[in-house]
């Protein structure tokens, strides 16, 4: 079952958001969080997550560390960066002029 | 910038960088269990974990960076892999690089490196070109100082013109007399120093005013090197006294640290100032070098022309006082032209002597370097179809060409690396050895060899131009693979085997031109070396010998006298100086008053018993006897009667020496004797006559003699194990008397051919190795078209051919283009030889037994190269072979 890809360039500007919110996540748990917070709606595709976090990371936008979970489980979390915060501020506002032109299209055909 | 560090270090730690990635990837799937997901759902969810490890590692490090990692990796495999033959091309490509290298340190310590003085490039060398008595051209560097001076105060407004003589080895005493030692000693303008921008490392340097007046100025500065060798630089140094000869010198200073004087090859000891030198005003006595500091935007011909000018009249003014001397002859000697030639690197005999050798020498190794290039692109293109089916399936599996030709040049740069780092280890050991061979024992030459920036460009550029020319090729044979046709394996042969043969003819031709090459200089040793010189220098030892003071001849004869008493002495005489010792002392001569004919004739004062102690055979009259003086009596040999008497016999003949200034002496010839080397055994025997060694003054008075050579004759063994004893003795018999150098007269016949000596050594040395290189090069190609075409050998064969009938049909194209490189090479050799005829010594070229010996060494070393792949390709048996394909 494969859902269609809702997500489309919208990846990057989901998890900073998240983790400008909530510092500290692991990928699952940045998974979990767009599917949870989006109403079940959205939903990233896991085999994309990964090369998106790492290439955030080179970006310098993000960074990442191990730590030892209660759990016993290593895990890699992920937080924002200044640069991170800067990127954060322009995606959102590019994703805000794209969906507010879109309404336009849409409420005036 | 950060990133890309990181990008970098990431290549470097890429199994941990995989590693990590993977741990992430797990901690997600243990994630996903904890949250209750099926794990095989989980893990589909996620993908391939490969795919996803690549695509991260892609990110995480830059791709071309990474490439290039995997593909060094995989090139030094395959270096690995193939041990026997990687170790053949580095240690060949090596010795090339080592040889080229080597060339180019000498060739820069000796004629490039500036010298260490302020502006170097605005100096100029003041030469005569001329014709010497046998036609040849020769350029004269030695001037007379009256001339130096005239040329000086004419061209003081556009150059600046320095005196520095020549160097000499002198006795130097700085305590009793007992201790006299040997140093280099150079006669130097008062302001050499301060033109050249020098500063003293301790005291100071000389200035104008150190140099006025003849005689006037005992004051000396040491060199750094001097300095720090003999007094551990010790500063109390300055003031001291030490005695040359008869003459007291202060010390008053030391030079900078780099500046070892203007000869590259000698390291001056002891700088005088000129107006010192015995000479200072003498006209007729050329002992030093003219340097010019040409001003800055003054053009160069127009002041040669004014120089010309000037030395042209000092020698017309000179040689219209030599009385005698016809119109026609002066003609002759002034037809000398004087040049400026750039001296930025100093001007030394040595430079001189070894240019045209250093630079032959440089053209073996570097076509040693050409054929070891060649041998090595053999053995890649001889790894044949095995290689091709590897790259043809890269190429099917989606490798782009740009990655093939990376991957191979990879492989290619390993050797050039391996080898470099060879190469620069046997340049590092082998420049110093050649040096060391250019070395007379009584006068080593002494060249810096630094390594610094010059030489290590030199080096990478070298080394990266080697990877180009032999890895480029099959690289991009590599790349253009069609893949179809390389996988079903019968690729067609023919581009490679074309290849193989273009660098197989290429090899031959270079072989042959370094063989030729190598065999000229042989023989221009050998003939050299067996050259007659009229006299015999087996056990005879020279004893160059000097005295407190001038010392009256008997107790020259005292000496002498005492040497025939050692034990192990055969026959002892005295001369002025020894035979082909590089001295030299001539003058013109008239017979019956008539005027000169314009031969020199060139002289020595010997005792009786010389022509006896060397074994110069006494062809009429007699010897000298203790009671002929000088002037008086002489001796003649057969070229002098054949030029002053028409070959008539000149015994109880007469003739007069005639002085510059007019004064003429009488001789009377009393014995006639046979031709000897004088000074130089590439010369033509000169006429030659020679005088007592007593002389007497205008009153028949004994004159006192400062300095001679005892001439001594060993009875047998090593003469040098008398040496010491002999030394001691001379010493012992007058006290006045010292030795000042003692050599073998064998060793100094055997210095005038160190050169030659040198370039048959290492010719021989590089001609062997480019023969073997080409020997295995070829032996690669024979192997290689013997594997090619088994099959095809395997059905002649079944079909009923000779074993000579394979043999003939696997050599002959390989025979083919051997005999076309060789041709080739033949050409080049007989084209280039004009330029290195200068050091050749009675040898032709052109001669066809030069030509011969290379051609019949290739041929027999192809032979043996072919030997063990034919005698595979007749093993063949056809049944098993048909029967396995």
């Amino acid at each position: 079952m494969r859902k269609t890809d809702s997500l489309q360039g919208s990846l990057d500007l989901l998890v900073l958001k998240i983790l400008s919110r909530r510092p500290r996540l692991h990928g699952y748990a940045i998974m979990s969080a767009v599917h949870d917070i989006s109403g079940e709606v959205l939903r990233v595709e896991e085999g994309s997550l990964y090369p998106a976090l790492h290439r955030m990371e080179e970006a310098g936008w993000i960074r990442a560390e191990w730590i030892t979970q209660e759990s016993g489980r290593r895990a890699r979390l992920y937080q924002l960066t200044t640069a991170g915060k800067k990127q954060l501020a322009a995606e959102e506002s590019r994703w805000n002029s794209v969906t507010s032109a879109v309404n336009r299209v849409l409420r005036t055909v | 910038m950060k990133s890309f560090w990181s990008r970098i270090a990431n290549v470097f730690q890429s199994d941990h960088l995989s590693r990590e990635i993977d741990e992430e990837l797990q901690s997600h799937l243990a994630e996903a269990a904890a949250h209750g997901r099926d794990p095989a759902e989980a893990r589909a969810a996620l993908g391939p974990t490969l795919r996803l490890r690549e695509e991260s590692r892609d990110i995480r490090l830059p791709p071309w960076l990474d490439s290039l990692r995997a593909d060094a990796v995989f090139g030094w495999r395959q270096i690995l892999k193939r041990k026997v033959a990687s170790a053949a091309a580095i240690l060949s490509l090596a010795l090339g690089i080592g040889a080229c290298t080597s060339a180019f340190r000498l060739i820069d310590a000796l004629l490039l490196r500036p010298l260490p003085v302020s502006e170097p490039q605005q100096l100029y060398a003041l030469a005569r070109q001329g014709s010497g008595p046998d036609g040849q051209p020769v350029t004269v560097y030695s001037w007379a100082y009256p001339a130096f001076g005239l040329m000086r105060d004419a061209v003081k407004d556009q150059a600046e013109l320095l005196a520095i003589s020549d160097s000499d080895r002198t006795d130097v005493t700085y305590g009793s007399d007992a201790e006299m030692e040997k140093a280099y000693r150079q006669y130097v303008s008062g302001d050499m120093f301060n033109s050249f921008g020098l500063r003293p490392a301790a005291g100071r340097l000389f200035t104008a005013s150190d140099n006025l007046e003849p005689g006037a100025h005992p004051y000396a500065v040491l060199s750094y090197d001097y300095w720090t060798s003999r007094f551990a630089r010790d500063p109390n140094v300055i003031g001291r006294n030490f005695r040359i000869g008869n003459d007291l010198y202060q010390i008053i200073g030391v030079g900078p640290e780099r500046f070892t004087g203007i000869e590259p090859g000698t390291v001056i000891d002891i700088f005088i100032p000129t107006m010192m030198h015995p000479a200072v005003e003498r006209s007729d006595w050329t002992w030093m070098r003219t340097l010019a500091r040409v001003h800055p935007g003054v053009s160069l011909e127009p002041l040669r022309a004014r120089l010309d000018a000037v030395a042209r009249a000092f020698e017309e003014n000179r040689l219209t006082g030599v009385s005698g001397i016809s119109r026609r002859q002066m003609d002759e000697l002034l037809k000398a032209r004087l040049v400026l030639e750039p001296a930025a690197a100093g001007i030394s005999d040595l430079q001189n002597n070894y240019r045209p050798a250093l630079l032959a020498l440089a053209l073996l190794v570097a076509l040693v370097l050409l054929i070891a290039c060649a041998n090595v692109a053999i053995l890649m293109a001889a790894q044949g179809t095995s290689r091709e089916r590897e790259m043809a399936l890269r190429i099917s599996i989606g490798a782009g060409r740009r990655r093939l030709v990376q991957l191979m040049l990879l492989e290619s740069a390993w050797l050039a690396l391996f080898a470099a780092v060879t190469g620069a280890a046997f340049a590092w050991w082998s420049a110093p050895l050649v040096v060391s061979m250019i070395n007379p024992p009584d006068n080593p030459a002494r060249l810096f060899l630094p390594t610094d920036g010059r030489v290590v460009v030199f080096g990478l550029l070298l080394t990266v131009g080697v990877m180009l020319l032999f890895g480029l090729a099959p690289a991009l044979r590599a790349s253009a693979v069609q893949p179809v046709s390389a996988l079903k394996g019968g690729e067609n042969p023919h581009a490679r085997r074309r290849l193989m043969h273009t660098l197989i003819a290429a090899q031959t031709a270079f072989c042959f031109l370094v063989l030729f090459v190598a065999g000229l200089f042989v023989a221009t040793f050998e003939r050299l070396s067996n050259t007659p010189t009229g006299f015999s220098p087996d056990r005879v030892l020279t004893l160059e010998t000097v005295t407190l003071r001038p010392q009256p001849p008997a107790f020259w004869d005292q000496v002498a006298d005492h040497l025939r008493g050692v034990p192990g002495v055969e026959q002892v005489a005295v001369a002025g100086s020894a035979l082909l010792h590089g001295w030299s002392w001539n003058n013109f001569i008239s017979v019956h008053g008539a005027p000169p004919n314009g031969v020199l004739a060139y002289l020595l004062q010997t005792s009786p018993g010389w022509i006896e102690a060397l074994r110069i055979p006494l062809l009429d009259g007699r010897d000298f006897r203790p009671a002929d003086a000088y002037p008086g009596a002489a001796l003649v040999n057969q070229t002098f009667a054949k030029v002053y008497f028409n070959g008539e016999d000149p015994v109880g003949k007469s003739f007069e020496v005639i002085f510059s200034g007019g004064q003429r002496l009488a001789f009377e010839i009393v014995g006639l004797v046979g031709d000897v080397t004088y000074r130089d055994i590439r010369e033509p025997i000169l006429p030659q006559a020679y005088f007592p060694f007593h002389s007497i003054d205008a009153k028949g008075a004994p004159r006192p003699v400062g300095q001679g050579t005892f001439i001594v004759r060993a009875s047998g063994g090593n003469p040098l194990a008398l040496a010491s004893v002999l030394r001691r003795e001379v010493s012992r018999a007058r006290p006045e008397f010292r030795v000042s150098n003692i050599r073998a007269q064998t060793e100094i016949n055997q210095s005038h051919t160190i050169r030659e000596r040198l370039l048959a050594r290492l010719a021989s040395f590089f001609g062997l190795v480019a023969l073997l290189l080409a020997g295995v090069g070829l032996y690669g190609v024979l192997d290689d078209s013997v594997s090619q075409r088994r099959r095809e050998i395997a059905i002649r064969m079944a079909l009923g051919a000779e074993a000579a009938d394979v043999a003939r049909r696997v050599t002959a194209p390989v025979f083919f283009t051997v005999s076309a490189g060789a041709l080739a090479g033949l050409a080049l050799g007989v084209a280039s030889a004009r330029s290195i005829e200068a050091l050749l010594y009675q040898v032709r070229p052109t001669d066809l037994r030069m030509l011969m010996l290379p051609a019949v060494t290739i041929l027999l070393a192809s032979l043996l190269a072919a030997l063990p792949p034919v005698i595979r390709a007749v093993r063949i048996d056809p049944a098993k072979m048909l029967r396995s394909e």
